[in-house]
């Protein structure tokens, strides 16, 4: 598998300067879908869903179609688009309130039917857009705009683990988890991104690649913290990896 | 002295995209990269090449760079 050394903006990524906070890990992850898109040569045949979040801008930042779902449901959109355009590649764009919230239904009856697109789920632990509210993702302690004495087990219940929650259903053939936080784990990213992009060009059926990212705005931190955090932090209750693959 | 043939990494960053995030900064582990008090249009204070020589190419500053402000030729 192949990991360009080419240190330059891909062309599957617009020139256009992006709204995102800074540190965000969100421009990473573009950057990172952009070089694979780039590498696997299907620009021209690509479509994204964009969510709605802090990723709702997608369609001004990247350099091929992309289309606009309401909060939750690109992986409904996802579904009609691939159906009827199946020589496209087709992937959606989340953020953890659309997916692992609002979205809870889209994301695991698109996993349970097996459809064949690719994920990719940016778990920040909090909703960035709407002011650093929690989300079904916040692990438990970590203080929020709606939990402001720290998430509790008694009231909010556990933070969801995506991945491990969609791999028992038949559906799924590819769910694996990474980081955005250090140099090594941004390549490990990008790996994994292309082995999900490669597993819908294969007919491989549903893969979901769950990406920790930094929120530095919504943890009230700077980026620096925020990547320690998801070291010290996130990547103990989220661990990274792969979780399922029945695709060799 | 670099040995021949071998062409010296340059490192770009556009500070108009930069938002001065410091995390080529601190990722950078032959500290080639700095951080200025200049201001760019967009308020922030961006971050600059402050000792080229040093640089080994390595991509690091680029992998970690979420606003895609560094180029390396
Ligand atoms: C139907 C609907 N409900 C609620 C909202 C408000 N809203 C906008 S973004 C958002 C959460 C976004 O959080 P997340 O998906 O984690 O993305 P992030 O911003 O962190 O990238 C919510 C609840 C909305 N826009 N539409
Ligand atoms: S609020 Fe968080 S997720 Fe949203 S742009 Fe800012 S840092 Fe990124
Ligand atoms: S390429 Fe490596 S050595 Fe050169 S500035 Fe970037 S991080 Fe530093
Ligand atoms: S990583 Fe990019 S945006 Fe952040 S300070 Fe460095 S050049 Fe600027």
């Amino acid at each position: 598998m192949s990991t360009s050394k080419k240190y330059k903006r891909p062309e599957s990524l617009q020139e256009t300067k992006h709204l995102y906070c800074a540190g965000c890990g969100h421009g990473i992850i573009h950057r990172l879908v952009a070089e694979v898109i780039d590498e696997l040569g299907v620009r021209e045949k690509t479509i994204g869903i964009a969510p709605v979040g802090c990723a709702v801008f997608a369609y001004d930042y990247f350099n091929f179609d992309v289309t606009e779902a309401p909060h939750g449901r690109p992986p409904a959109v996802a579904t009609g688009i691939k159906r009827v355009m199946p020589d496209h590649v087709v992937f959606t764009y989340q953020g953890d309130g659309d997916l692992a919230a609002i979205g809870t239904a889209e994301i695991i009856h698109a996993a349970n039917r097996g459809e064949n697109i690719t994920v990719i789920f940016v778990n920040n632990t909090n909703y960035g857009m709407t002011g650093g509210q929690m989300a079904p993702t916040t692990l438990i302690a970590q203080k929020t705009a709606t939990s402001p004495f720290g998430r509790s087990a008694a009231n909010e219940g556990y933070p969801i683990k995506v991945c491990e929650l969609l791999s028992s259903l038949e559906g799924t053939k590819f769910l694996a988890r990474v980081a955005v936080d250090k140099p090594g784990n941004v390549l490990q990213a990008k790996k994994t991104l292309l082995k999900a992009f490669q597993n819908q060009l294969d007919k491989k059926g549903f893969s979901l690649v769950e990406v920790l990212s930094m929120c530095p705005v919504g943890w009230g931190m700077t980026p620096q913290a925020a990547c320690k955090r998801i070291q010290e932090e996130v990547t103990k209750i989220f661990p990274l990896g792969v979780i399922k693959d029945l695709t060799v | 002295m670099e040995p021949a043939g071998k062409k010296k990494p340059i490192v770009i960053i556009d500070a108009e995209r930069c938002k001065g995030c410091e995390l080529c900064i601190v990722y950078c582990a032959r500290k080639v990269l700095g951080k200025t008090k200049n201001i760019n249009k967009a308020g922030y204070n961006p971050a600059v090449v402050a000792d080229p020589d040093k640089c080994t190419a390595c991509g690091f500053c680029y992998l970690m760079c979420p606003d895609n402000a560094i180029e390396i030729k």
